[in-house]
């Protein structure tokens, strides 16, 4: 019975992806959290690791390093597809973290004016909305990560296309 | 939108995209890069740009591949699976979050 409440919860609480604007991407998902829980999870590095590449993606995190105070820096690396040989990282310096609210990090892993990713954590009507912006330098920077795939993580959201479609097929 | 789906569904497929996202390339230069017959090399060609992913021509006897004229259905199938990625990975986080409510209970329970 709790079992099914939850999941009928989980169910309203849609992800969006939006591009605002040329420069910028927004992800948004509400929570039936306190905001102070979502942000924990976020800023603990042991936490981020058991949720930032699900099982279900057939990813491995190899490391997770997450040092969340200004100026301090993050490192994820990750084998896709079982395949250790060719790790990818991803990191980053953060820029600004105010608890349980807001946190601001860089991504330097395409080296200079790579895009600025702020996060927010907002209470309102018992639930925690988050909003995950990325702010690209410029319109090519994002053309040129949706043409190429290469925005952290699309490696693996690709592979989850295929259960997508069969499962479109059986519909 | 479905094609697009399908068309990136595979790993040689986006692999692709990706190569002719840095410059254009024939069907055997591809099949090259990626350890393929220019058979198979075709047939994926094909997919795309059946997908409007990819166009190519041919001059003389080299046929050559480069990114398609739809850059928005493109987009709309990135931003598809960005937005499954995201879902899946805020699945996880809400299993992380229920553990710590629950830990905290147990705490504060202790506490009392």
């Amino acid at each position: 019975m709790h079992e099914k409440e939850s999941e009928r919860t989980r169910m309203k609480n849609e992800t969006t992806v939006e591009r605002k604007s040329e420069r910028e991407l927004v992800v948004t998902r509400a929570f039936d959290y306190p905001a102070r829980v979502v942000f924990e999870a976020w800023t603990k590095a042991e936490l981020l690791a058991r949720w930032w590449a699900p099982k279900s993606y057939g990813l491995t995190l190899l490391s997770c390093e997450a040092d969340v105070r200004v100026g301090g820096g993050y490192r994820l690396v990750f084998a896709f597809g079982g395949d250790a040989e060719k790790p990818m990282a991803f990191f980053g310096k953060y820029l600004e973290v105010t608890p349980h609210s807001r946190l601001v990090w860089t991504n330097d892993e395409g080296g200079e004016g790579g895009p600025v990713t702020t996060v927010t954590f907002e209470e309102k009507g018992g639930k925690t909305w988050l909003v995950k912006h990325d702010l690209y330098s410029s319109k090519e920077a994002l053309d040129g990560d949706i043409a190429s795939g290469s925005t952290g993580g699309m490696g693996e959201s690709f592979d989850q296309l295929d259960e997508l479609i069969s499962r479109r097929g059986i519909e | 939108m479905d094609a697009s789906f399908a068309a990136l569904s595979d790993a040689t497929r986006r692999g692709v995209l990706a190569q002719l996202g840095r410059e254009d390339a024939s069907i055997s230069d591809l099949a090259e890069k990626f350890h393929m017959t220019l058979t198979g090399m075709k047939k994926h060609v094909g997919v795309l740009e059946q997908a409007g992913l990819v166009t190519t021509e041919k001059v003389g006897r080299v046929r050559t591949c480069k990114l398609g004229p739809h850059p928005l259905e493109q987009e709309m199938a990135w931003m598809q699976a960005h937005r499954r990625l995201w879902a899946v990975r805020f699945d996880a986080l809400e299993d992380v979050l229920e553990e710590l409510t629950r830990k905290e209970k147990v705490d504060a329970r202790k506490r009392k």
